[in-house]
């Protein structure tokens, strides 16, 4: 990351862009993943998650972009959360914060750690899985039973309580850190000017909506079960 | 009414510094806090205690030398106020009031409620300011018409009274809104832009230098300014900062 | 009784005397200029200009600051304006009028060529300002706007927001940033300066102690430039900063500096009243509220009793109540009489009993006339039909709130009052101190190489400051002539190489510095160093106030001089010399007010006249339409009254520099 990153703005601004690359992967996962509730019992879901499955430039392009994303995001969170805790040595002895800031807003780093921990269990859940198949296994075919597998494979994971539970905490953090998330990232590569407002309630609406959607698809599928 | 303090007593730099109660009494809630301040300072003089060091000058909320975090705030829990513009009506008889001095590693405590500011100086002396000579023979004054607008944010920019108050409250030390705000007035100012792309390097490079943190846009500075200070100029930093990173 | 030279260039019309004096004056060439050092004390408008200007020149500067940072000085508190014969709004202002409106707002006591040079580089000074990126209001079409001020004919008044001084100190500040980052300015930030070291009859540089650890200081240098403000302190309550002091002008008057006309004293009409014992300072109110406000108190004692004890509020009084003294007695100028008349008038009114609050020390400053004028104003402009009595007043405070909103804001803050709904409470307030130290033309004192800049000389101001001149006058100092001027006599020092700090002059210097802190430390007396400043200031404030008297003045003296005696031998310092000590750094400057003071006081009672902010009771028109209003005496006392120090303040020998006005007719400052 080096000498382009020595800046404390071109931190903010790495950290803007990755945050805004992973909004639109956000974006777009949860796309696919509302098409598992359309009633069709998942034609549409499995055949959008075998096109970006297969498709070359989504596994060979896309993913390894956005696994550095993810991965740059997370590292470089920490990093700054380290100098910023040591750019104050000496800790106040009363400090009330929230007197001129959110919480979302000062607890970045927490929410970010429940977010690793509910991507390193999604990553078990569906990633390794899927990498094991392709990539070890080189099936290719994603048929399972004669059938595409996807949509089984989603179901079958939202039976047991606990881990859709956890699923749900995890999106309510999601849903916090994009709270401030959204806007900051905007602020960071200098966006405020007269169309901020706007963009703060559009923040909110997303940081809302699309952590309270993928909790919906998850419950959804947990209380029906076709099998 | 009567009050309890808890002040940081810290005998110099050195020194390890720790939190000491005090109690006053027939404090006035007209008084000013530094007029509290001034009470207790008379009262451990008579007790042959040392007073409490803090910085004050003005009085009147302009010079920024005044620098005390209240209660876990910056200025205390006023809004657009510095310290000495804080009034005790503010508070209640029998209240406990903690005392801090600002807190950043870029701020070291000189003495008790007294820091070391001068890291603002030295990214001032890094590119704050246009490089015009005072020799007067500079073109009149009315040459370069400039916007109102523009003027007026400038203006709006320019009342940052370098009191710190940002990088107190700010959870990240960070002093970005110092440094935005300057950047800023002169960005904003056709006479300012010929060297804008140098000064923001320049600037910013000297406040990482300084050891301050990383904004990550609480927007607890522009709360906690008692001048206001939009966080609109740290977005206007961002940009002039971008702007002349990709212009090498 | 040695006679003064003011070194004015004689032999040349007024207009020509700055042009063909700085043709002739004596350079120094750019590459000796690096082996010539310079000390500047103070950072404020005059300091810091000064020093940011020598040092663009060439000369090595080293600049010493009390507070924190240069930005810090007082300069920043000004509100108003700064002046400047732009003619930019061609309304005929030219630098003659500027020069003619500063000599007779300054009652005739100024210097001629002085204020003409000061008015003649005015211009200068927007155009330097405006280079160096200061945001000066503007009009809609870009150009720069003018606001018109203290009773002069013309709009000359440039301003940024209420924040002027503080816009161009920090411009100041940017243009020494930029020599500091250049290393042709040292800086040395929370420094004081303890005395002048004078060698072989020259100032030659500084003791000065490091606030921060308490280190004794040796700081040579080819010439020593004081711009440390004035000393309004000296009243204890004033509207300067805490910090304000007189010692590094006191030092250099003890070493030989002529100190002039010190009781010239600005008291500032429009000031936030005190509240309590407690009272720190006193916060102003600009001058521009007089614009709009009416000022009155109650015309019945009981009413005043009343309103005191809370039983009634002003607003219940009719207008029949109301004693509008102002209007009464100046028809003409109402409230917008110059700044001592109205101080005066105000002080008159509560010397008398009626003044409003519970320290018997207010009048009321009342905006209910112009929310209603203004009221129906836009009402008539928005063609609102019967406006309700309730819509004229919320449209009357918009455009009040427009107008003075910061400063209706800060007023709440202060007193938790809301000044919209009820009169502002004010009173007179010390604030500008026209006295000084000694200079001639080129700015020296009358030590050789010790110069005064800015609010720290006797300056161009007369016996009373007119609005927004003040930074004009640092600035101008500072900028423009300084810096042309010192050439003058640092030009016989290009052979003289660096100067030695291991001198027996400094060796000297040092040891009275260090003894005296000494004493302060080992004193252990029983009286806080803010007891003996407060006592001073309530001797300052009744006997050297707005008006004095004979009596009073001899009361002073000897009051003050009592003080002090009683101040060097049970005055108590905590702490200890050799850390940050504000009580310590406290009890120097006390121990210089306690001795200007009586000099104050000296001054005042050996000028029996009245003129400008000094109002001597013995000296007033008996008669005519001017009967009680105050009586020059051009015959007795048109000079400058230079103070030679001669060990106690009493013992002072005075010097006089006679004023001549070549340019200039005499009048009577009529307001009635």
């Amino acid at each position: 990351m080096g000498g382009l990153l020595k800046s404390s703005i071109a931190r903010k601004v790495a950290m803007a862009l990755s945050a805004f690359f992973l909004m639109f992967f956000l974006l777009q996962h949860f796309a696919i993943n509302l098409t598992s509730i359309f009633p069709n019992n998942g034609a549409t879901f499995n055949e959008l998650s075998h096109f970006m499955g297969t498709n070359p430039l989504v596994q060979y392009a896309l993913q390894p972009v956005l696994i550095f994303g993810v991965v740059f995001h997370f590292v470089m969170g920490f990093i700054l959360e380290i100098k910023n805790k040591n750019a104050r040595a000496v800790k106040y002895a009363k400090n009330n914060g929230g007197a001129n800031s959110t919480w979302m807003s000062r607890n970045m780093i927490y929410s970010g750690l429940f977010i690793l921990i509910f991507i390193v269990i999604h990553f078990i859940d569906f990633w390794f899985p899927e990498i094991n198949t392709k990539f070890i296994k080189g099936d290719w075919t994603g048929m399972h039973n004669g059938e595409l597998r996807y949509f089984h494979e989603l179901q079958h994971k939202f039976t047991a309580a606990w881990r859709v539970a956890l699923y749900c905490v995890g999106f309510v953090f999601l849903g916090l850190h994009l709270l401030h998330g959204f806007n900051s990232a905007f602020q960071s590569v200098g966006a405020n000017n007269k169309y901020t407002n706007g963009l703060k309630t559009f923040g909110k609406i997303y940081a809302i909506a699309i952590p309270a959607g993928f909790v919906i698809i998850a419950l959804f599928h947990f209380f029906n079960q076709s099998h | 009414m009567n009050l309890t303090l808890k002040i940081w007593r810290q005998k110099s730099s050195a020194d390890k510094g720790q939190m000491i109660e005090y109690k006053v009494s027939e404090i006035s809630e007209h008084m000013s806090f530094l007029e509290m301040m001034d009470v207790l300072n008379e009262q451990l003089i008579a007790e042959g205690d040392e007073p409490v060091a803090f910085d004050h000058d003005c009085r009147e909320g302009i010079c920024g030398m005044c620098s005390m975090y209240i209660n876990g705030e910056a200025h205390g829990p006023d809004r657009g106020v510095t310290t000495c513009q804080l009034h005790m009506r503010m508070f209640k008889d029998g209240d406990t009031i903690t005392i801090e001095p600002f807190r950043a590693k870029a701020f070291p405590v000189i003495k008790d409620l007294v820091v070391d500011r001068t890291a603002f100086d030295r990214i001032q002396h890094a590119g704050g300011y246009i490089s015009v000579n005072t020799s007067g023979n500079t073109q009149d004054a009315n040459a370069i018409p400039i916007a109102k607008e523009a003027a007026d944010e400038a203006m709006d920019a320019a009342t940052c009274i370098g009191c710190g108050a940002c990088v107190a409250t700010c959870k990240n030390a960070s002093a970005m809104l110092f440094v935005g705000a300057k950047v800023s007035q002169y960005a904003l100012l056709p006479q300012g832009q010929v060297e804008a792309a140098d000064r923001v390097m320049a600037m910013v490079n000297q406040m990482d230098l300084e050891g301050f943190g990383n904004c990550t846009n609480t927007g607890a500075c522009e709360i906690e300014c008692p001048k206001g200070i939009s966080l609109e100029n740290i977005a206007r930093m961002n940009r002039e900062y971008l702007k002349a990173s990709l212009k090498g | 009784m040695a006679i003064l030279d003011s070194k004015v260039p004689q032999g040349v019309p007024l207009k020509d005397k700055w042009t063909t004096y700085k043709d002739k004056i004596d350079l120094v060439n750019p590459a000796n200029k690096r082996l010539i050092d310079v000390i500047v004390v103070g950072t404020g408008l005059a300091g810091g200009s000064a020093a940011a200007t020598l040092a663009e020149l060439g000369y090595n500067v080293k600049a010493f600051a009390y507070q924190d940072s240069p930005r810090r000085a007082h300069s920043i508190a000004a509100q108003g304006g700064i002046n400047a014969a732009k003619n930019y709004q061609g309304d005929g202002d030219s630098a003659y009028r500027l020069f003619y409106d500063t000599v007779k707002g300054g009652d005739y006591r100024s210097r001629e060529a002085n204020v003409y040079r000061l008015a003649e580089v005015s211009a200068n000074i927007i155009d330097q300002c405006v280079a160096q990126g200061v945001p000066f209001a503007r009009d809609y079409g870009g150009l720069l706007d003018n606001r018109s001020f203290g009773g002069v004919l013309v709009s000359r008044t440039f301003y940024a927001k209420g924040q002027t001084g503080q816009q161009l100190l920090l411009g100041a500040y940017s243009a020494m940033n930029r020599q500091i980052a250049r290393g042709k300015i040292e800086m040395f930030n929370r420094h004081e300066m303890l005395d002048v070291v004078i060698v072989d009859g020259k100032a030659r540089g500084i003791i000065a102690r490091n606030l921060v650890t308490g280190e004794i200081e040796r700081h040579s240098a080819h010439a020593v430039v004081i711009g440390s403000g004035g000393y309004g302190n000296v009243y204890f309550l004033s509207t300067n900063a805490m910090g304000s002091n007189a010692t590094a002008a006191w030092k250099i008057h003890k070493k030989g500096a002529y100190f002039a006309n010190p009781c010239y004293t600005q008291i500032h009409p429009t000031c936030i009243p005190r509240s309590g014992d407690y009272q720190s300072k006193l916060t102003l109110m600009s001058e521009s509220l007089r614009n709009d406000g009416r000022i009155w108190v109650p015309k019945n004692m009981d009413d005043v009793m009343a309103i005191r004890e809370g039983r009634k509020k002003p607003t219940e009084l009719t207008e029949d109540e109301r004693d509008y003294y102002l209007e009464r007695r100046y028809p003409a100028f109402g409230n917008l009489v110059p700044r001592d008349v109205a101080s005066r008038a105000a002080k008159e009114r509560c010397d008398a009993g009626y003044g409003v609050n519970a320290t018997g020390e207010a009048v009321y400053l009342d905006f209910k006339s112009a929310i209603q004028r203004y009221g129906k104003e836009q009402a008539k402009l928005q063609g609102i039909d019967n406006p309700s009595a309730a819509k004229i007043i919320e449209l009357g405070e918009a455009i009040v709130e427009a107008k003075y909103g910061n400063l209706f804001q800060m007023y709440e803050k202060i007193v938790d009052e809301n000044p919209y709904k009820t009169p502002m409470m004010i009173y007179p307030a010390t604030h500008y101190t026209m006295g000084g130290i000694w200079v001639d033309y080129n700015l020296m004192t009358t030590i050789p190489g010790c110069y005064a800049i800015g609010e720290a000389n006797f300056s161009d101001h007369g016996a009373n400051r007119l609005g927004a001149s003040a930074l004009m006058q640092g600035l101008a100092d500072g900028y423009f002539v300084l810096p042309y001027t010192i050439g003058n006599y640092l030009s016989n020092d290009i052979r003289t190489g660096k100067i030695s700090t291991e001198t027996k002059e400094f060796d000297a210097a040092e040891k009275a510095v260090t003894e005296r802190l000494d004493f302060f430390i080992n004193n252990k007396g029983n009286h806080s160093v803010d007891y003996y400043h407060k006592k001073l200031g309530k001797i300052m404030w009744e006997k050297c106030g707005m008006s004095r008297n004979e009596a009073g003045l001899k009361d002073a003296m000897k009051e003050i001089k009592a003080l002090r005696e009683d101040f060097w031998k049970n005055v108590t310092v905590p702490g200890a010399s050799n850390e940050m000590n504000p009580e310590l750094e406290k009890a120097g400057r006390v121990a210089d007010f306690l001795e200007l003071g009586e000099l104050f006081a000296k001054d005042a009672l050996e000028r029996n006249e009245s003129c400008g902010g000094h109002f001597r009771e013995e000296s007033v028109e008996l008669d005519g339409l001017q009967k009680g209003e105050a009586k020059r005496n051009d015959k007795d006392y048109a000079y400058v009254a230079a103070w030679e120090y001669k060990g106690e303040p009493a013992e002072a020998v005075l010097h006089k520099e006679e004023l001549e006005f070549k340019d200039i007719e005499l009048k009577q400052r009529s307001y009635k």
